[in-house]
């Protein structure tokens, strides 16, 4: 597991790592995520994507950036797994789709982008999944408010005489 | 002059004919999206037997019912569906709003949860509960019969008289709170009111 990560560190500049109860996170500057995440592919063995979710950490204490892109990946050959966490500032949410990398990332970042509006270039089919398509926001961005800005109520109403 | 009828005749009205054989006819449709749709179903099985006021008879297609129990919240994306199936439903039709959910959005305030169908078909009769047990179904079924009994005509002409053209939402009467603060969600300060039209903020 530390071989991976120190491969990660010499080839990515800035690349930090941690371990809470034997998991291991690394933290990769927003323009290497996509060389290391196909260097994790090929030569770390992570051949299963497990999630891809994103964290909006809108005020929150020491955050180096808004929204944290999290890549959960296995090998499903040793049984290990590693967390990558990509920050990306609210200006700039444009990140490669890692479809070209692993298949199953095909809908899983089509909910980040439904939820978070993070933008996937060479997606191919960046369309929402979860809300209708009419739906304007995203809605798990923490300055969005719970209630909604009117989405719910925006339906013609049927009386007795629309039968 | 008093006229001698034998003991098994019967004198009513056209009226109440025609309404006393609407109100046993029942036939659900049944739109369960959630929990409520649970007890709906225990409603229909043998225990509770819907049978007993002959509306046993489920159709999953909306053209051979006249009674759609929405049973479950409803997500703005289920609302075009639950709109289209209630207008395919043909005339004489009424619809109970089974639960907290689907008469109030419920627990669900969030961004895609309806908060209440009524705002967007007519509904006849509310069922209070989070699910509602059985009993409860069973007496909205009953108290609709009463209803049904009490307003129908032979010729049918209350079902497109201009009374029933009125759009049935139950906050409707309700005065309009306004007050200058926020314009989002149920907070205070939220009208509390009719549905706004199209594209209205809330």
């Amino acid at each position: 597991m530390s071989d991976i990560v120190s491969t990660l560190q010499q080839r990515f500049a800035g690349v930090t790592s941690s371990e809470f109860r034997g998991q291991t996170r690394v933290v990769v500057s927003k323009s290497d995520a996509f060389a290391a995440l196909q260097l994790l592919r090929a030569t770390g063995g992570f051949d299963l994507l497990v999630d891809i979710t994103c964290v909006d950490y809108l005020n929150y204490r020491d955050a180096p950036n808004r929204f944290g892109l999290v890549y959960l990946l296995a090998n499903t050959a040793t049984n290990e797994r590693l967390t990558l966490r990509v920050f990306l500032g609210e200006e700039d949410l444009t990140i490669p789709s890692v479809v070209s990398i692993w298949k199953g990332a095909d809908w899983l970042e089509r909910e980040v982008y439904d939820m978070f509006g993070v933008e996937l270039t060479n997606h191919g089919d960046l369309r929402r999944i979860l809300l209708p398509e009419e739906f304007t926001a995203h809605p798990l961005r923490k300055d969005y408010p719970m209630q909604g800005r009117g989405e719910r109520h925006n339906f013609p109403v049927l009386a007795r005489d629309r039968a | 002059m008093a006229v001698e009828l034998p003991e098994n005749v019967v004198v009513s009205k056209l009226d109440q004919l025609a309404s006393w054989c609407r109100k046993n006819s029942l036939w659900p449709m049944p739109f369960a999206t959630a929990c409520c749709g649970i007890e709906l179903m225990a409603t229909g099985a043998s225990k509770h037997d819907l049978a007993r006021f002959g509306a046993e008879v489920f159709r999953f297609s909306p053209r051979q019912c006249d009674l759609m129990i929405v049973a479950g919240r409803v997500v703005m994306k289920m609302l075009p569906v639950l709109q289209r199936i209630w207008s395919q439903m043909p005339e004489p039709k009424w619809c109970i709003s089974m639960g907290a959910c689907a008469s109030t959005g419920g627990v669900f305030d969030t961004y895609s949860v309806v908060q209440g169908i009524d705002r967007f078909i007519p509904v006849d009769m509310y069922v209070p509960g989070c699910p509602p047990r059985p009993e409860q179904l069973i007496q909205a079924i009953i108290d609709l019969q009463d209803k049904i009994q009490n307003e129908g005509t032979i010729t049918g002409e209350e079902f497109s008289a201009a009374s029933r053209q009125q759009p049935k939402r139950a906050l409707m009467e309700l005065p309009v709170i306004q007050s200058g603060l926020g314009t989002g969600g149920w907070g205070p300060g939220s009208q509390v009111g009719p549905a706004p039209a199209i594209g209205g903020p809330r």
